[in-house]
């Protein structure tokens, strides 16, 4: 092949290439485009056949009745206060959990790290009823306490990967501290977690995507008007027959974009969560 | 450790106690030994959900293996613009579930969805998807589809770990593109393709949110998935014991794919470049 031609395949490869990419972008952002576009047009712009691609009004304020449409601020609270007491568990549980597999040398630390793995291959249907039965038992149903405490008790995707992390930490570090005086709490506070950064705020995030959005827990748990989350709340717009489209959509945007802006914050961080750890 | 055990020993010993049981959460449970089991063997909606699951699977999981890897390569050939891509590509995986499961109601919607002037704009028949059993469980394999940033991204980092020198090496023994990606490419990124594969699966044998929105489980149960016949059983019904059969049923189902999965897949695996 001459440079000249090697060249030309080249230009030719990439413009193939964003071609994809660019065509693919647009197919994965339709929904999202579709999302926008129905939560700001009216009831009868919704019924025309086929449907508008672009809002022949914007209709701003089936935001407002979105917001009004249910205890929007208060479901808002709601998930809030569950999603941020889930991601203070789930980081402080992992990350001594995982610097106990990492760092301190104990009998049977390998075994018992297996079994810790093997917890990911339990599907999470089997432990619906069991969990249910111990809440109930408990007298946690309708409260916030079934989301939020199985994040205390730590999760084995992220002590794996918390662990993979802190392996990397030099040994020497660690005895140095040892040899000082200090306590395993404070080498955790003083020189782990502040070299691991990354990987915590990767196991936030995820953490925090996981509970904005989930929908099979409250399902089952939270039962009162009051204690809904968003993602219950957000079937208001479905009554019998009839779903109100244009609402719905503005409250799915609005129920989405905190975690857009905590993607576009914590970009690199993800990117390294996601690939951190992943198969090794 | 406490975790350990609340959340895995007890939801297992606890689901094979009371799945002997005709048990409803309320009255006092009757031992019924391995009834459930025999009732869930003979029930033809544990058959009929099953199979729309690992149909589902059998769908959504390949088709997103091969989705998500073509995204990886063509993020991986370092056009400048690269992040713009990863994000767009990226940000459908945040979307919670039930959201998109509203939209693609819209987008499917006989009358008015954007999906059937494309089916009628290439000469097809104007049709409710939502409204046939197989065509119902193809469109929750497309919106599974969104989800594919989260498997690109793993394998753009598998083929970071690949190193260059090897391509050099097969380009002066004259090894076309094709070869490269069939000898190199493909059996070095084995790690990434097994971890994706049996997440994949694992996700695909739970899919429930998006038929419990959209379809409720119809039409005619083609979209009743195995999640949702467990979770009616469980909640509508109350019939735990039941319910907690399935459970099981579900789990040796799920443990059976993934050592089947994983020992094809040790055979083909190649840990030595990219570990």
């Amino acid at each position: 092949m001459s440079a000249g031609e090697a060249r030309a395949r080249l230009i030719w490869d990439r413009i193939a290439v964003r071609i994809f990419l660019i065509v693919m972008s647009l197919v994965f952002l339709l929904p999202l485009y579709w999302m926008l576009i129905t939560s700001v047009k009216s009831n009868e712009e919704l019924g025309i056949t086929p449907s508008t691609i672009w809002p022949q009004q914007w209709h701003w304020e089936n935001y407002t009745a979105a917001f009004d449409a249910f205890p929007f601020a208060t479901f808002f609270g709601n998930s809030l206060i569950i999603t941020v007491l889930s991601v203070l568990g789930s980081v402080l549980s992992c990350l001594i959990a995982a610097y106990g597999f990492a760092c301190i040398e104990w009998r049977g630390r390998e075994k018992v790290f297996y079994l810790v793995l093997a917890t990911l291959f339990i599907p999470f249907p089997i432990a619906i009823i069991p969990s249910f039965d111990l809440f109930a038992w408990l007298g946690w149903i309708n409260t916030f306490l079934p989301l939020i405490v199985p994040n205390f008790l730590g999760s084995a995707f992220f002590i794996f990967l918390l662990r993979q992390f802190l392996l990397q930490i030099p040994k020497d570090h660690l005895d140095a501290a040892r040899v000082d005086g200090a306590s395993e709490w404070q080498i955790l506070w003083r020189i782990v977690l502040p070299m691991s950064l990354p990987a915590v705020a990767a196991v936030a995030i995820f953490t925090a995507i996981g509970s904005w959005n989930d929908f099979i827990g409250p399902l089952l748990y939270l039962q009162d008007e009051s204690r809904q989350t968003l993602a219950i709340g957000i079937q208001a717009f479905r009554t019998s027959h009839d779903i109100q489209f244009n609402q719905l959509m503005a409250a799915s945007l609005m129920i989405l974009l905190p975690l857009v802006i905590l993607f576009f914050a914590a970009q690199r961080y993800f990117i390294r969560g996601i690939t951190l750890g992943s198969f090794k | 450790m406490i975790g350990f055990l609340a959340f895995v020993v007890f939801p297992i010993v606890y689901s094979l106690a009371i799945s002997m049981f005709q048990y409803t959460g309320l009255q006092s449970a009757q031992f019924l030994g391995l009834d459930n089991y025999g009732r869930m063997l003979a029930d033809p909606l544990t058959w009929t959900s099953l199979g729309n699951t690992l149909y589902y699977s059998a769908w959504a999981v390949p088709v997103g293996l091969v989705v998500a890897l073509l995204l990886a390569l063509a993020m991986n050939r370092q056009v400048r613009e690269v992040v713009v891509y990863r994000t767009a590509l990226y940000i459908p995986s945040l979307a919670p579930i039930f959201a998109l499961s509203f939209i693609f109601i819209v987008l499917v919607n006989p009358g008015t969805g954007i999906a059937n002037q494309l089916i009628t704009l290439f000469g097809g028949q104007e049709r409710d998807l939502l409204a046939e059993p197989t065509t119902a469980k193809l469109v929750i394999v497309a919106m599974a589809q969104l989800g594919a940033g989260n498997a690109a991204l793993i394998f753009l980092a598998g083929l970071n770990n690949i190193p260059q020198t090897l391509y050099e090496a097969a380009r002066i023994d004259g090894a076309s593109p094709i070869q490269q990606f069939g000898r190199i490419t493909l059996p070095l990124l084995t790690p990434a393709i097994v971890f994706n594969l049996i997440t994949g699966v694992s996700g695909g044998l739970q899919v429930f949110t998006q038929a419990y929105i959209m379809t409720r489980g119809g039409p005619n149960n083609g979209t009743l998935f195995y999640m949702l016949y467990l979770y009616r059983n469980a909640f509508s019904y109350a019939d735990l014991g039941y319910a907690s059969a399935l459970a099981i049923g579900l789990f040796i189902v799920g443990l059976a794919l993934a050592v089947i999965l994983y020992g094809v897949s040790r055979r083909f695996t190649n840990y030595e470049v990219a570990a």
